[in-house]
């Protein structure tokens, strides 16, 4: 096991090295100016500045020199937020990202389970039909017209949540609302879904031919199967709470990753971009690996390749 | 076309997907034909900023005095344009990735389906949007070196990039089905009377997979939609003053104060954007339960 997850993890190196090189090259041949996007810049003050962030030379030579910084752990200074490296901004802005988005995770997971066991379990009631046009409303309203709806009532009509910020726990409550409904609406189908499908197996009926409660029955035997493709979609979860939080963040002015991303993209500053692109991936594809295992662990019948 | 009638066959017999095709069809109507009747331009500023919906503004009016009801049909069109054609986009790659990869099998079989699964696992949001603003510029040089000046070149990069990264789904489920199909006998008959290989896939294969085309078709166009708006309110989707969806729920967004709130302006575009997606999820839903019910999550 520890092999494949070793070869796992040399696989992942090809896939950021393409991804990394992809962005570079990418922001670096567009054309416009990292430094300034108004203001002319004397060409020989440009050719200073270009020297001092790397970024003289043809476009292969930059390359180069960036590769062997990432290398290195150095991810260059940001041409945007000037006298910053990205490895500081990274270091200050993602804990707060971490911390919304794990948070929205958990409470997608919790909402999720539970609202879809619920409902699986009334299959065809009315309860069930009610919670499931809901989860599908959650699908369908995007986060980011749910949000200003959510700050319109609990924030300036109620007025018992801030409206936006970071720092303090009631100002997490909103943001990890609005950016965990989505999710916790699609694990609701999807734990609904497959609850409805082991309950018609026969070892479900065995362990209610024992005599097992019907609590017994849902949580110990029927629920650690239904679980499965859950595991599965945690995965593409994880990248849409990534993705999400971009939205969130700047809609709830909090100080994580996102409107740093957004903005060094649209004013090419290839250090900051590669950067945040790089955490993003090496994130992902951790997290996938760390699914697959939970996955084999709960099913010894796949293969983990 | 068969594909169309199957669509039709479906829907139709379920009163609820009738009433979810006809908004569809309401809102694409009124977003192409009814825009012509509002009176007014997406782009026309006026002084009358901020009005409340009266009988001059049905929809009242942003912060600029433009008629919001012409700007969010408007922005109907962009967004539904946009979602069609990328939807299209991907379902050429997803269909012919998959088709390919489960019809040849083995090795080749095994590598592309590795390579979905490394897709999956990264932003591919993040890489549309380094994508999109980087290449902009090159392509708006492009465009206008052939003539093509009346489409901005976002737009064109939003659809392709789109439909670039939301065809993996759709690639996995009809490489699922055409393991199954190539095993059964009329495959096996028309290879044994010498039939090319491409004849097999185009038609032989290609027909018995329509109903799950449609259903993952109509679940793409929705994702499309959605991934479109989310870039456009980060203002990296289609460039101003065009405004999709997006644009507009983000300039209310930002409108947002405790002194005076301009509910309006949320409630219009942002409103017709969620009913939309939702008759799109819930035909696509409709149609999976008829079409696949294996898939049925």
């Amino acid at each position: 096991m520890s092999a494949i997850i070793f070869r796992r993890l040399l696989q992942a190196i090809p896939v950021l090295f393409i991804v990394v090189t992809l962005t570079f090259l990418l922001v670096r041949s567009a054309p416009g100016n990292p430094f300034s996007t108004e203001k002319k810049i004397p060409p020989e003050i440009m050719e200073e500045l270009e020297k001092q962030y790397d970024l003289h030379g043809t476009i292969w030579h930059q390359y180069g020199q960036y590769m062997a910084k990432v290398a290195r752990g150095n991810l260059g200074i940001s041409t945007q937020y000037r006298n910053r490296t990205v490895n500081e901004i990274i270091a200050q802005t993602l804990p707060v990202s971490m911390t919304l988005g794990s948070l929205a995770f958990c409470m997608a997971m919790a909402i999720g389970i539970t609202v879809g066991g619920w409902a699986a379990v009334r299959h065809n009631q009315a309860g069930d039909r009610m919670l499931m046009i809901l989860a599908l409303l959650g699908i369908s309203v995007p986060s980011f017209v749910l949000a200003p709806i959510m700050v319109l009532i609990f924030a300036i009509w109620l007025q018992v949540l801030p409206v936006a910020g970071w720092g303090s726990p009631d100002q997490i409550i909103l943001p990890a609302i609005c950016l965990s409904i989505p999710f916790a609406a699609a694990i609701a189908r999807l734990t609904r879904g497959s609850l409805l499908e082991v309950l018609k197996l026969d070892f479900v009926r065995t362990a209610r031919a024992k005599g097992l409660s019907e609590d017994a029955v849902l949580f110990r035997h029927a629920l650690k199967v239904a679980i499965l493709p859950i595991i599965g979609f945690s995965g593409p979860a994880a990248a849409g709470i990534l993705t999400g939080s971009i939205v969130i963040e700047t809609l709830f002015d909090i100080p994580g990753i996102g409107p740093f991303f957004v903005n060094s993209a649209e004013n090419a500053d290839p250090f900051m971009t590669s950067g945040v692109v790089l955490v993003f991936s090496s994130f992902l594809i951790l997290f996938n690996l760390v699914a697959d295992i939970l996955y084999y662990v709960v099913d010894r019948r796949v293969k983990l390749e | 076309m068969k594909t169309l009638g199957l669509f039709f066959q479906v829907v139709r017999r379920d009163p609820f997907l009738v009433a979810c095709a006809l908004f569809l069809v309401g809102v694409t109507t009124l977003a192409f034909v009814g825009v012509h009747f509002t009176g007014y331009t997406y782009d026309q500023i006026s002084n009358d900023s901020l009005l409340q919906p009266s009988g001059a503004h049905w929809c009242g009016t942003d912060i600029n005095g433009r008629d919001l009801l012409t700007r969010t049909l408007s922005g109907a069109q962009i967004s539904l344009v946009v979602a069609a054609l990328g939807a299209l986009v991907s379902l050429t790659i997803g269909v012919s990735y998959g088709m390919i990869s489960g019809y040849v099998g083995g090795r080749v079989d095994n590598v592309m389906m590795r390579v979905v699964e490394i897709i999956y696992s990264l932003p591919t949001l993040v890489l549309v949007i380094v994508l999109v603003t980087s290449l902009d510029q090159t392509v708006s040089n492009l465009m206008r070196s052939v003539g093509l000046t009346q489409i901005p070149p976002r737009l064109v990069l939003i659809v392709l990039f789109l439909g670039l990264t939301e065809w993996l789904t759709m690639a996995r489920i009809i490489r699922g089905q055409v393991l199954v199909l190539k095993e059964q006998a009329f495959v096996q008959a028309s290879l044994a009377l010498g039939q090319s290989h491409w004849n097999i896939l185009w038609r032989h294969l290609l027909p018995n997979l329509g109903g799950i085309i449609v259903v993952y078709l109509t679940l793409t166009i929705p994702a499309i939609m959605l991934d479109e708006s989310f870039m456009s309110f980060l203002g990296v989707g289609v460039p101003s003053p065009l405004a999709s969806w997006g644009t507009l729920i983000s300039e209310a967004a930002t409108s947002i104060n405790p002194i005076r709130v301009y509910w309006w302006m949320l409630l219009f575009p942002g409103g017709l954007m969620a009913l939309t997606l939702l008759a799109l999820n819930f035909l696509g839903d409709g149609l999976r339960d008829v079409l696949d019910p294996r898939g049925r999550s």
